[in-house]
């Protein structure tokens, strides 16, 4: 038990076209405050749908386990209270929102965090004034804050944008899905280094990723292995090397 | 034959005080063509949607000219005209569907005569074929009859109805309007209709666009939660020249708004645009007909709905392309989204093409919020409400971007905004 972010036998499932299929299988995982921890793991073995269910989308059903995060029942709150309690996901794959101006659409998602969490709602000017010098450390073009919602962003420039959005909610746990994926060697530096300037003892994330590239610039505490719904093996930064090199096939084997 | 005439007379009744009034020569005419047909039932294909069995059952008395002018100023204000960005506007105010001269400023540079001076019906109606537009004919007392002269930009013109009527007493109102832009001529013109308690607005509006002049039309139909509104809207557009249309439906019991357009010349253009959004039981119904009688004219129309409670919608949209209309451009798409599953959309899309090299494309969709956009939003701490409240704006702002006019596209903003507050549960 770490009093930030614990996850206890974490089971979930999905009910896709009538047949119930399990994809978390008794997650066990702890993040204690200030720390970043990193999930590597084969394509389909549930690395996102635990993010999904960290954040609270209803598609899944918890079926067993618990998750506590600041000592709250995590799985008990909306994703809205969730996002104001301090946790913020930056999606895999981004969502489009047509007709949705991004910067009226960040304005709404910081004030209404603020609210929550009981702060002053910044105005229009104020917020503008920050929303485009974090787009500016973040290397975004000025426009993107005119244009709808990620609709026509390239992958790159959508993850750029949720990593904005990072920035401007201010959580304390963030969990980063492949935020990596897609982005050109400048971009990934220009990423990580967002990330790293949110390091600090009151900020944790937990970075799901397939490369090791983004891992040698943020420097994970922990690396954790996932595998057919649970994590089957965790260590030191060491493992990215070891993984990018030998692939899965030991932790599998240990694990069977 | 004779369950048509007893429903004839049935559905009459309420106006038969007033048409057994009725004198000269177009009104006998209209009053004829009423009573061979009667107020259309379900079994008339163009009203297989939407039924006008209230009017049988509604004691419609005739409008009074007095009217409660601090309701009225108080009624303006409310619906923008008086405040904001209309304020700057000129105006025409009818109260009941009598002209309100107190309550009005006359635009500039536009001739603007009243129906109930002149008695003169346009060219374009068609009395004979739609029964409302009869009822109308039969019974109109006022109405605006605006004029750009050729070459003028008659600016930006407010033609605003207000309904008042009291509780238990429903009246009803014809207004008869007309507009016409001469041969190079400009005008921006928005509709804006809204009142208080239970009475029926049946407008006529004849629209005719002369050669390379313009009208951009906003109609913002705001009308009291008790009311029906059936519009009917007759427009010509000749060479070059462009009918840019837009209704946006918010108000009303029931409301049918329908336009009967014709490109009657080469290169005219015309969009009949629209959105609405309704709530509890309320019945809204867009219906238009679209006939290319020239070649190389464009049509447009480009429909949303939100409907939400028990609400429902039409959409009719016929495109009639005759045979000498050789290169048509036309497009027509309407969307839904639904927001309780006892909400309801009927669309009908109609495309009938007797010319064979055209290019006409016609759409439909329905559904609901999507799922992912709700939770992004939700992640991202925007409460469920908000973010319901965020995206059905997004859905019909996708439409109302169609309104090029900054004024106008403002006028219809303040509307939406004071019948659905943007933050939080719906008024
Ligand atoms: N809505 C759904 N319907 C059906 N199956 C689903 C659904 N969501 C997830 N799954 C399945 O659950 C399993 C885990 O998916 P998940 O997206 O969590 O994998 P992942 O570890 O993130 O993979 P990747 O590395 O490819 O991103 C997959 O087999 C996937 O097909
Ligand atoms: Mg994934």
């Amino acid at each position: 038990m770490t009093q930030f972010l614990d996850i206890s036998g974490l089971c979930a499932r999905i009910d896709a076209d009538g047949q119930e299929k399990e994809i978390l299988r008794g997650v066990d995982l702890s993040i204690p405050p200030g720390e970043v921890h990193a999930i590597m793991g084969p394509n389909g073995c549930g690395k996102s749908t635990l993010s999904y269910v960290l954040a609270g989308r209803e598609d899944y059903e918890v079926t067993a386990g618990s998750v506590t995060f600041h000592g709250k029942d995590l799985l008990e709150m909306e994703p809205e209270e969730r996002a104001a309690a301090g946790l913020f996901l930056a999606f895999q794959a981004p969502i489009e929102l047509p007709g949705v101006n991004n910067a009226n659409f960040l304005r709404t998602a910081v004030n209404a965090v603020r609210r929550a969490r009981g702060q002053e709602e910044l105005d229009a000017v104020a917020f503008l004034k920050t929303a485009r010098e974090a787009a500016k450390a973040l290397s975004m073009a000025p426009d993107m804050l005119k244009r709808n919602v990620n609709v026509g962003f390239s992958g790159g420039e959508k993850k750029r944008n949720e990593v904005l959005q990072m920035t401007l909610l201010q959580p304390s746990f963030a969990i980063l899905d492949e935020t990596d994926s897609g982005l050109d060697v400048d971009a990934l530096r220009i990423v990580a280094e967002g990330v790293n300037r949110m390091r600090s003892p009151q900020f944790s994330a937990l970075v799901i990723t397939h490369h090791k590239r983004l891992l040698d610039y943020l420097k994970p505490d922990r690396i954790h292995v996932m595998a057919k719904g649970r994590i089957i093996h965790s260590g030191g930064p060491e493992l990215a090397e070891q993984i990018d090199t030998e692939g899965y096939t030991r932790f599998l084997a240990e694990a069977a | 034959m004779n369950a048509v005439t007893k429903d004839t007379k049935a559905t009459l009744q309420p106006f038969q005080p007033r048409l057994d009034a009725v004198k000269g020569l177009e009104r006998t005419a209209a009053l004829g063509a009423l009573h061979r047909v009667g107020l259309p039932d379900r079994r008339v294909e163009e009203w297989k949607y939407t039924g006008l069995r209230f009017l049988a059952e509604t004691p419609f008395a005739g409008p009074v000219r007095a009217y409660d002018a601090t309701w009225a100023q108080a009624e303006l204000q409310r619906l923008g005209v008086t405040a904001g960005v209309g304020a700057a506007l000129a105006r025409l105010v009818f109260v009941n569907g009598y002209y309100a001269p107190d309550l009005s400023v006359l635009p500039e540079g536009v001739s603007v005569a009243f129906f109930s001076k002149t008695g003169s019906f346009g060219p374009l109606a068609c009395p004979d074929r739609e029964a409302l537009t009869a009822l109308n004919t039969a019974l109109a007392e006022d109405g605006a009859q605006i004029s750009v002269p050729a070459g003028v930009d008659g600016g930006h013109v407010l033609l605003v109805s207000l309904g008042q009527a009291q509780a238990g007493a429903p009246i009803s109102f014809h207004p008869r309007h007309s507009v016409h832009v001469a041969e190079g001529g400009k005008l921006r013109l928005t509709c804006i209709q809204g009142g208080q308690g239970r009475y029926l607005h049946n407008p006529v509006l004849e629209v005719s666009v002369a050669a390379r002049a313009e009208l951009n039309h906003l109609t913002i139909q705001s009308e009291s939660d008790e009311a029906a509104s059936l519009a009917t809207l007759y427009a010509q557009i000749d060479e070059r020249g462009a009918y840019n249309s837009f209704v946006l439906g918010v108000g009303a019991a029931l409301a049918r708004h329908e336009v009967h357009a014709r490109l009657s010349a080469a290169h005219a253009q015309v969009h009949v645009n629209g959105a609405q959004r309704l709530r509890a039981k309320q019945h809204g119904d867009i219906s238009s007909v679209i006939t290319h009688a020239a070649p190389d004219c464009i049509s447009r129309q480009t429909v949303r709905n939100v409907l939400d409670g028990q609400s429902r919608g039409v959409f009719q949209g016929k495109v009639l392309v005759e045979r000498i209309a050789q290169k048509t451009d036309g497009y027509q798409m309407n969307q839904a989204l639904l927001l309780s599953e006892h909400a309801e959309i009927d669309a009908k899309p109609e495309l009938e093409i007797y010319a064979d090299d055209v290019k006409c494309s016609h759409g439909a969709t329905v559904g609901a919020l999507d799922d992912d956009q709700m939770f992004y939003l939700r992640s991202r701490g925007v409460p469920e409400a908000e973010a319901r409240q965020i995206l059905i704006h997004a859905f019909l702002e996708e439409a109302l971007d169609l309104i090029a006019d900054e004024t106008a596209h403002a006028l219809s903003a303040h509307i939406m905004a004071t019948r659905y507050p943007l933050s939080g549960e719906e008024a």
